[in-house]
């Protein structure tokens, strides 16, 4: 057992015990962990922006470029000047205009990339055989049951969102069978979840006995 | 016995807290170890890597902070130490201001490790927002979002990044992913530039990809704390997730019991009512 002697170890530990803490019930030293992180948190991000992005790309970049390259950055300039007006209540309402354009490109991107990088992907990757022919009977069983779930799965779950008809006859029973592929989605997704809040807890813990007090 | 389940099926949820607690802390303490076989998609991204040829880029982007290091630290540790064996460079950029300085702790610790050289054998670039914007020029020209690396050094002056230019360079992207970036980095580096990605990702999220990987929109898929100690055991490396995964085991197990136990007490209050 060799405790550990770095300083900061002790608070990081003292942090990790604070924000555990709150498992029993709320307390002050929750509350300390609580507003270190929320006010670090912030500020880093704050400095990361400003030498990431702000400096090299808007200050230097005026400084240094010459032309077009140069003037081309008056228009971030002002869209980020009108950003800022928020926290001017009479014009206040000038941030939309800065607000508008991040939210048409943002929209923009995100419309193309939906649609050619996940739906007709996904669409295509559901056209699929349900008779595939494999190295041994069992194999081709196998592969060929595979694609019909996948195919079943897919038509019986976008057949249960579909609201312009009533739930009733083959529809109710398809959607049915739609709501059953849901559920095994949802439950596997849980023990995803499950694994995941045990693997943070088990980072801490690790982190508890062998960085501080090296008994592991 | 009816009163024992009544009672065993409203546990105090601090007393279940505090068995985890010491059921996690007792699996690590005596280094429980069980053997599992690496799952087939993180197989297959290990295979990836290993076969590409020495010399080529990979380029990391770590897209997680520190609520997910546990999950995500051993793997890009385990896929780094992979790298360097391979002598393969790596580029490491990423899109969660608050985990970068993470992934540079990590890359320098293995770099020191396989005394490899900065310039040279791998090049930290550090963070620029936009996100989508960032990554469809990197298709184009990375020195038009990245001019330098993230001390200031011109992107030129550094022998590995003097003949990188775009996705055509890049070998093999790998995301670290703990939240929606990699589907933007399928949708975009794949969808629009044909990279080949593999996704490491928290367990929380993995379901959600699996779909890009039928569909082969991603080539690996290396899921939470599982994955990573598939990786570690893949680089016969075994650490941090492998010990991690015995505790993962035992908890599973004991929180199967306890629900076992909370549906018993259920069922037996409802019958007392």
């Amino acid at each position: 057992m060799s405790i550990s002697l770095n300083p900061w170890v002790w608070i990081a530990a003292f942090l990790t015990l604070s924000m555990m803490s709150f498992l029993y019930k709320d307390n002050i030293f929750y509350k300390i962990g609580e507003h270190i992180y929320v006010g670090s948190s912030a500020a880093f991000m704050l400095i990361y922006l400003w030498y990431f992005d702000v400096k090299p790309k808007l200050i230097d970049g005026f400084i240094n470029n010459t032309g077009f390259s140069r003037w081309i950055l008056i228009i971030p300039a002002f869209l980020s000047l009108l950003m800022l007006m928020r926290f001017v209540r009479p014009v206040a309402w000038i941030s939309r205009w800065a607000i508008a354009f991040t939210v048409g490109m943002g929209a923009g991107l995100g419309i193309t990339g939906l649609l050619q990088g996940f739906l007709v992907p996904q669409i295509k990757a559901t056209i699929l055989p349900l008779y595939v022919s494999g190295h041994s009977t069992l194999m081709t069983i196998y592969l060929s049951l595979n694609n019909i779930l996948l195919i079943l799965g897919t038509l019986s779950a976008i057949v249960y969102f579909y609201f312009s008809k009533e739930h009733t006859g083959p529809v109710k029973k398809i959607s049915q069978i739609g709501i059953t592929f849901i559920m095994v989605a949802f439950g596997a997704s849980f023990g995803y979840t499950v694994m995941a809040r045990i693997s943070l807890l088990i980072g801490r813990v690790y982190f508890l006995l062998h960085n501080w007090l090296g008994l592991v | 016995m009816r009163e024992f389940l009544e009672k065993a099926g409203n546990i105090d949820r601090r007393i279940i807290y505090l068995i985890i607690f010491l059921a996690v802390a007792t699996t690590i303490l005596v280094k429980a170890r069980f053997k599992s076989s690496p799952l087939p998609e993180v197989q297959r991204s290990y295979k990836i890597i290993n076969d590409l040829p020495s010399g080529s880029v990979v380029m990391f982007s770590i897209d997680y902070d520190a609520s997910s290091m546990p999950e995500l630290d051993p793997m890009l540790r385990a896929m780094l130490r992979h790298c360097f064996k391979k002598n393969l460079k790596v580029i490491m950029l990423g899109h969660w201001p608050l985990g970068l300085p993470l992934g540079q702790l990590a890359l320098d610790d293995i770099a020191r490790e396989y005394h490899k050289k900065y310039g040279t054998d791998y090049v930290f670039l550090g963070y620029r927002p936009g996100l989508q914007a960032v990554m469809l020029n990197l298709g184009k020209e990375i020195r038009s979002v990245f001019a330098t690396d993230y001390k200031g050094t011109p992107l030129d002056s550094l022998p590995l990044m003097r003949n990188v230019h775009n996705y055509n360079d890049i070998a093999i992207l790998v995301g670290l992913e703990a939240g929606s970036v990699g589907d933007a980095w399928v949708q975009f580096a794949n969808a629009r530039f044909n990279q080949k990605i593999i996704l490491g990702s928290t367990a929380v999220i993995t379901p959600d990809l699996y779909p890009y990987l039928q569909a082969g929109q991603i080539v690996g898929l290396i899921g939470g704390l599982r994955g990573a100690s598939d990786y570690e055991t893949l680089v016969e490396h075994p650490a941090m997730a492998s010990l991690g995964m015995s505790s993962q085991t035992v908890v599973h197990v004991l929180i199967i019991l306890l629900i076992l136990l909370g549906n018993i007490g259920y069922f037996a209050t409802r019958r007392k009512k």
